[in-house]
């Protein structure tokens, strides 16, 4: 079980308050999270990555245990106390604007 | 009792503001969808209570949201705007060529007949549509073979942001770009034309009469008469009598020819409406007084409706889609600025209220007149 935290403005579209959790088949990456994340929550579609290219918005970072992945490739496997629960997977809306 | 209903999208949310047909005493209801911006809502003529509305954020992108229930409840429909082919380059700032890239829908305009059936325009410049209620989306590309290596952004992005359907023949369409200009479809959105002879922008092309590249602000049309069209360009103020074959200015005795909305009368198809601004680059009202103008000749003869306006320290700007009339009668006819205020007139533009004062900055005013 993959535990996902949402930004707040996302939270309110998918109608969820809290965590989200989410069962991926087999090693857990960036990918397999958003794919299971938007096949729960249709409505997530294109709000953290093109749906199109795929690519990750760029107001959009990822976090696990404390590391920025946003930028590593979207197929690494994620750290082990994500993929054992123990610690969340965060969708982040970047501090911009102003 | 007949009533109205104002769908007003803001910068951070989006609200609804009703009254009976008296249109003294006003309910505000929202925001929805607090802290996003709201480009436009507008409901569909076949079923009032279809409300289409654009929601996007330069974090999450862009979404539409749809209400079966007058604004009550929404749900999200499709999102995916995919432009067909390969969509190639148009003109960039610096004169160079730039891809085309998706940005958000500025403008959504639902079917007469069908509420199923609804139109998006977008930044970059393209023409969608849902036959599905918006849950999918389809661009129609021809528009974008017109010339379309020559369209440029305007200050506010290259968007297509106003659509005409014509009442009277299914298969017209208008539609307006900034900057690149009008054009007309006579075949349901499939082929186009540009319509922007007798525009002229000298300061803002080096061929000020190109067949492309105006940067028009807006178009509005009287429903009975859809060869009648009026335009609030970038500067001046025109009008067409045979669909935008040819344009004639009536700016006439406006104090600044420079503005975004244009509306008309919803009885008197020669009565229109513009609120000067006092420049490009000073984009608030001449002198500090918010002034409607009204001309009841089509133009060229202005006269400036300020009873319940502000007329001294008004630095608030009215953008394009800002503007609406309701079909009572007498009409109504409301706008909403750039600093909150959403100001209704329900006698057409003699008095005016301040129905809210404080919204974040409304980006669109639509009024829908309900049974």
């Amino acid at each position: 079980m993959i535990r996902v935290i949402l930004p707040a403005h996302l939270r309110n579209l998918a109608k969820v308050t809290g965590e989200v959790s989410l069962d991926v088949d087999g090693a857990p990456t960036v990918l397999s999270v958003l794919d299971a994340l938007e096949a729960r929550y249709p409505m997530l579609r294109g709000t953290i990555r093109d749906q199109i290219t795929l690519q990750r918005r760029p107001f959009v970072r990822f976090f696990a245990c404390q590391e920025d992945l946003s930028l590593d490739p979207p197929d690494t496997p994620l750290p082990p106390p994500i993929r054992n629960g123990e610690e969340p997977f965060l969708i982040v809306g970047a501090m911009a604007g102003g | 009792m007949s009533g109205v209903r104002l769908l007003v999208g803001t910068k951070k949310g989006a609200f609804i503001l009703t009254s009976d047909g008296k249109r003294e005493k006003w309910d505000v209801f929202g925001p929805h969808f607090g802290g996003w911006e709201m480009y436009h809502l507008k409901g569909s003529p076949a079923d009032p209570n279809r409300i289409y509305a654009s929601q996007c954020s330069g974090w999450f992108g862009q979404l539409i949201q749809r209400s079966n229930d007058g604004g009550k409840t929404w749900e999200p429909v499709g999102n995916k705007f995919a432009y067909e082919g390969t969509p190639g380059t148009h003109k960039w700032y610096d004169g160079t060529q730039h891809p085309w890239e998706f940005k958000r829908v500025w403008h959504l305009e639902p079917s007469h007949t069908d509420p199923d059936t609804v139109y998006a325009g977008v930044e970059d410049a393209a023409f969608f549509r849902s036959t599905d209620g918006g849950q999918n989306w389809t661009e129609l590309p021809g528009l974008r073979n017109v010339k379309s290596d020559l369209w440029q952004p305007g200050a506010g992005g290259m968007c297509l942001h106003t659509i005409i359907l014509d009442p009277k023949n299914p298969q017209r369409i208008y539609i307006a770009i900034s900057a690149a200009g009008a054009f007309r479809s006579d075949d349901g959105g499939n082929s186009w034309v540009p319509i922007n002879q007798g525009l002229k922008s000298p300061w803002e092309l080096p061929d000020p009469t190109a067949q492309v590249g105006h940067c028009v602000h807006h178009i509005a049309m009287h429903p009975s008469r859809p060869d009648v069209l009026f335009m609030q360009k970038h500067w001046d103020v025109m009008r067409s009598d045979n669909s935008g074959d040819m344009w004639n200015e009536v700016s006439g005795n406006l104090p600044t020819d420079f503005g975004f909305p244009i509306d008309v009368h919803a009885h008197e198809p020669e009565t229109i409406y513009v609120v000067p601004i006092t420049s490009d680059s000073l984009h608030f009202p001449p002198d500090g007084k918010l002034r409607v103008y009204r001309s009841r000749s089509g133009g060229n003869e202005w006269e400036a409706l300020t009873n319940g306006l502000p007329q001294s320290d008004c630095y608030v700007n009215v953008l394009r889609d800002a503007m609406s009339v309701d079909s009572l009668d007498k009409c109504g006819i409301y706008f909403g600025t750039t600093g909150g205020q959403v100001y209704g007139s329900s006698n057409a533009g003699d008095t005016w209220t301040p129905i809210v004062r404080d919204l974040p900055a409304v980006l669109s005013v639509e009024a829908q007149t309900l049974p």
